[in-house]
Order: C-alpha cells, then sequence, then structure tokens
C-alpha cells in the first residue's frame, strides 16, 4: 500500500485497445445505424419528440402489410417447422439407413443456403403461370391451377416458396436435439410399461419443445427479414413490410422519413423479440445435450 | 418393415419430392428457350452477356475483400479477448448475434440515413466511398457466421500457451498474430470465408439500395425482363451453393481431424 496505484495502469489500456478496433466497427456499422433509425421514429422531421410515427403504423396500409407479413412468416415458421420435424425425426431415429440420413442432411445444408433471387426464380419456373408442374397439372390430370384461385404471388405462394429454406434450417438444427434422445429414456419407459405415445408425450416433448419452439422463433424472424425472394418473386405486387420498406428507400413512397424509420423499428421489435426468446429457449434446451 | 420405418420413409419421400420438383422444373424451363426443342441456349446467352461477367467480377471482388477484412479484424479481436479481456466475451458474443436480429434491409437504411454526402463520414459520396461502406456492410452481414467458426477453432488451441512460448522465444506481436495464430486458426477462417462469399456474391438489398453494380441486382433486373435465362441463373447458382457447401464441409472436417489430433 506503499506505492499509490494509478487509476488505470498500462496493461488495461493496452487491453482496452487491442479490442478497439472491433468495438469501432460494431458501433459504426451496426448499432449507430440502427439506434439512428430508432431514434428517428421517435421524432418529427422537425426534430421534436412524437409518437405520432409509431401510431401510423397502425394505419390500414401499413398495418395490412405488417399482417401479411406476419402471416407468411408464421405459416412458413409453422409448415417448415412441423414438416422439418418429421423429417429429422424420419432421418434420426425413424430405422432409415445412413445413406439417406447423410443425403438429406447434406442437401439440407445446400437448400438452407438457396434463398435470395435464385429461389425465386426457380419457384416462378415451377409453380408459376408456364411453370412445369402448372403445365403438367393442366396437360396431364386437367386440372388447371390458376383456375383454382392459386396464385404463386399471393399468402399461399410465398409460404410454399419460403418453406424450401425453412424446412432444411429447421432440419439442421432439430436433428442435433432428436439425436440427444438417449436410448436409455425410450427403454426405462417401456420397462415400466409405458406406451409409445406416454413416452413422447411425457419424455420427448417436454425435452424438446424448447429446441423445437425456440427454432419455429427463429424460422419466424428468418422469414420475416427476407427481402430478395419477395422482390424477385412478387415485384412490388403483394404489399408485405420488407416490400413497403424497400420502395420508401428507394423513392420516399410514403412521403415522411420517420414514418419509414417506425417501419424499420417494427421489423426490429418483431425480429428481436423472436429471436431474444429463441437464444433463451435455446439455452434451455442445451441442458439436455450435454 | 415396421410402422415406424414405412412412416420414415413416407416423409422422406414426400420431403424429396418437394425438393426436387423445383429443381427439375427450373432445370426444364431453362432448356425451353429453342421452340419446340430442348437446348442450352438460355446458359448460352447468359455467360456471353457482358453484364453477367462484370457484375459477377464485381461481386467476387467485393466478397474477397470482404474475407480479407473480416479475417483482419475477426481473428485478432477473437485472439484479444480469449488472451486478455476473457470478461468480455459475453458481450462480444451478444453482438456478433445482433445482425441475426436487425434484418439487413434495416441496417442498410440506418448507412443511408447516416453516411449520406451532408454527414460525418460521407461515405456515399463517391463510388469508391459506397463500395468500402457496401465492404462494411457484408462484414455486418457475415459476423456472426465468422465470428463462430473462428472462436470455434481458437477454442481447440490454448492461446496462451502459444503466445507465452512465441514471446519466450523472443516473437513481436505480429509474428505471434500472423505466423503462431492464424496457421492454426486457419481452417475456422476459411469456413467462415466461405460462408461470407456466399452472402457477398448472392447479397440482393444492400448492393441494390446502395446503387453498386452487384450480382444480386443483376439477377433481379434479368428476372424482371428475361423469360428463360432467370432459370438457367437459378441453376448455375444452386450448382456454386453445393460448391462452397462442400469446401465447408471439408473445411470442417480438416478441423475436426485437426482436433482429434491433438
Amino acid at each position: 500500500m506503499a506505492v499509490a496505484q494509478p487509476l488505470i495502469d498500462r496493461r488495461t489500456i493496452t487491453n482496452w485497445i487491442g479490442v478497439a478496433p472491433f468495438a469501432l466497427f460494431a458501433i459504426l456499422f451496426l448499432i449507430a445505424p440502427t439506434v439512428y433509425l430508432i431514434r428517428g421514429a421517435f421524432l418529427t422531421p422537425e426534430g421534436d419528440l412524437t409518437l405520432s410515427n409509431i401510431a401510423s403504423l397502425f394505419e390500414s396500409n401499413i398495418l395490412a402489410a405488417f399482417s401479411i407479413s406476419v402471416k407468411v412468416s408464421a405459416a412458413s415458421a409453422i409448415g417448415g417447422a412441423v414438416i422439418g420435424f418429421a423429417l429429422a425425426a424420419a432421418i434420426s431415429i425413424g430405422g432409415l439407413p445412413q445413406w439417406v440420413r447423410n443425403a438429406v442432411l447434406t442437401f439440407c445444408g445446400v437448400a438452407s443456403n438457396f434463398a435470395g433471387v435464385p429461389l425465386a426464380f426457380a419457384f416462378l419456373a415451377t409453380l408459376g403461370r408456364l411453370g412445369l408442374v402448372t403445365i403438367v397439372l393442366r396437360d396431364v390430370f386437367g386440372v388447371n391451377l390458376y383456375a383454382t384461385g392459386f396464385n404463386l404471388l399471393s399468402f399461399i405462394g410465398l409460404t410454399i416458396t419460403y418453406m424450401y429454406f425453412q424446412i432444411p434450417l429447421m432440419v439442421l438444427i432439430v436433428t442435433p436435439a432428436i439425436d440427444g434422445l438417449k436410448r436409455e429414456w425410450s427403454e426405462a419407459a417401456s420397462i415400466l410399461g409405458a406406451t409409445t405415445w406416454q413416452y413422447w408425450r411425457l419424455v420427448v416433448i417436454p425435452i424438446l419443445w424448447p429446441s423445437v419452439f425456440g427454432t419455429l422463433l427463429l424460422l419466424f424472424a428468418n422469414a420475416f427479414g427476407a427481402v430478395a425472394t419477395a422482390v424477385a418473386l412478387t415485384g412490388s405486387s403483394l404489399n408485405i413490410v420488407p416490400i413497403v420498406l424497400f420502395a420508401q428507400i428507394r423513392g420516399d413512397v410514403l412521403h415522411n422519413a420517420n414514418l419509414g424509420y417506425a417501419i424499420a423499428f417494427g421489423m426490429v421489435v418483431i425480429t428481436g423479440i423472436s429471436n431474444f426468446i429463441y437464444i433463451w429457449l435455446r439455452m434451455r434446451a442445451e441442458r439436455w445435450q450435454k | 418393415m415396421n410402422a415406424k420405418r414405412i412412416w420414415s420413409w413416407f416423409v422422406v419421400a414426400i420431403s424429396a419430392f418437394y425438393f426436387i420438383m423445383p429443381l427439375v422444373a427450373t432445370f426444364e424451363f431453362s432448356m425451353r428457350m429453342r421452340r419446340g426443342e430442348y437446348s442450352f441456349d438460355a446458359y448460352r446467352s447468359v455467360l456471353s452477356d457482358q453484364q453477367f461477367a462484370s457484375t459477377f467480377g464485381y461481386s467476387v471482388g467485393m466478397a474477397l475483400i470482404t474475407i480479407v477484412m473480416n479475417s483482419l479484424l475477426i481473428v485478432p479481436t477473437a485472439y484479444w479477448v480469449r488472451l486478455r479481456m476473457p470478461q468480455l466475451r459475453p458481450v462480444i458474443e451478444f453482438v456478433t448475434l445482433l445482425p441475426l436480429v436487425i434484418p439487413s434491409i434495416v441496417v442498410v437504411f440506418g448507412y443511408l440515413r447516416l453516411y449520406n454526402s451532408s454527414s460525418f463520414l460521407p461515405f456515399t459520396n463517391s463510388d469508391t466511398g459506397t463500395n468500402i461502406l457496401l465492404v462494411f456492410g457484408f462484414m455486418e452481414m457475415s459476423l456472426p457466421y465468422m465470428y463462430r467458426s473462428v472462436d470455434t477453432a481458437m477454442r481447440t488451441i490454448d492461446v496462451n500457451v502459444l503466445t507465452e512460448a512465441a514471446e519466450s522465444l523472443g516473437a513481436k506481436w505480429h509474428t505471434i498474430l500472423f505466423r503462431c495464430i492464424f496457421p492454426n486458426v486457419l481452417t475456422g477462417v476459411l469456413s467462415g470465408a466461405f460462408i461470407s462469399f456466399a452472402i457477398a456474391v448472392g447479397e440482393f438489398t444492400m448492393p441494390s439500395l446502395l446503387n453498386r453494380p452487384a450480382f444480386g441486382p443483376y439477377l433481379a433486373l434479368i428476372g424482371a425482363n428475361k423469360a428463360y435465362e432467370p432459370p438457367a441463373l437459378a441453376i448455375i447458382a444452386f450448382a456454386m451453393t453445393w460448391i462452397s457447401i462442400i469446401l465447408i464441409n471439408i473445411t470442417t472436417r480438416l478441423q475436426k481431424g485437426a482436433a482429434g489430433a491433438r
């Protein structure tokens, strides 16, 4: 205690200098732009505090965009999660040969990355007005798909298209969790006289639900932020949030920059909530995967 | 064959149909260009298009710069945090997850407002400035994947021991970083690099809103104006995704092999 320590020693300073480039990068290119938009969502063009931008999110056309976005994201996430889970269970505990499992997992790795503009092209060539499936259904089976009210540029079309990257993502995340079900658990259950249904209801579902539900939220956020597929698929004919924001950035179509900020804020709130619940559930789920 | 296996085969078959059908249809559509017979004319038309070469070249160039910048930023940071600032790890991990939470359209909207010509950092004033901004944007988008793969690779080596050994042999910091740490986490850097590459080459939103002549906006433009070229481009993109996934698999396998040998 004889020598007075300086408040901050040199080592501490070098320590912080080492992370300074990363901190600068994160602040300039991730945090500041987001904070700027969020702040702008609560300001008038003149710079006064206001809640009117947030209130205008609830005007009919913007609310409709949010509502169809949420519906498409939720439908593709739920569809992706259900089919993805069935597929993951089939390759994990379904008693299929190893090569099927390897093939499915490798394909899922590719398909989960096959998004954006090319995915839209693929579905236009499949289910568009001149797509192969549309033509085969018409010429071979005599079913005119577009006469039944189906349209690729609609809620149902977008949902089917999004599921092309949602199902593989679900398979990739949930397969390790299903693999983590220990053989002893099912043996113990059957020794104690449990039926398959009881085993699933009392053991499997309680263990897996955080993984499954968490991944569902991740899929939701994933679809909600997808811009490229939607723009390439529908042009601007479908009124969903990313397209509205895209058009606003391109040419101030809402005639109010701060309303654009409010839409961006709304998107961050929705993806933020679902991602944070995902991360929280993921931590819960990992307790069983040790 | 019991019920469980029949059910499993059924699920796999249905899924396979859903996943393979669009690929078949896309391929079939891409060959319809010549009336009445199948041909590869659409591919010829795509590959001979001057804009295809120039936008693809531009995107590949930007992707390579992104990979170099990413490595120079992420490897030293992950190393430093493990060595000196372990208490910061949760914060850094949280920050690296943020790009998954904030959609890229929101981030680029922020860039356009924050770095326009009248701001303190007028990136969008010149083409070079906008290119630099785009590289930072790609770095932001690939941050979660890059950081995770580098940090995972770093987990298999003991950075403290390596650093002390190098220091006691008289190595300076750049020797430690570039000749000791970098080679040891190279597989992690590579697998992060492939993901960054795929993101940067295919990205539509950022270059489109920053008005750069990149591959993603070119694809969208072709999609809006041509009939048979888009499916051909989709097939090419799918093949490229396959190749990068195979490369990622090879590098992660090498990484596991290296970790197992230790």
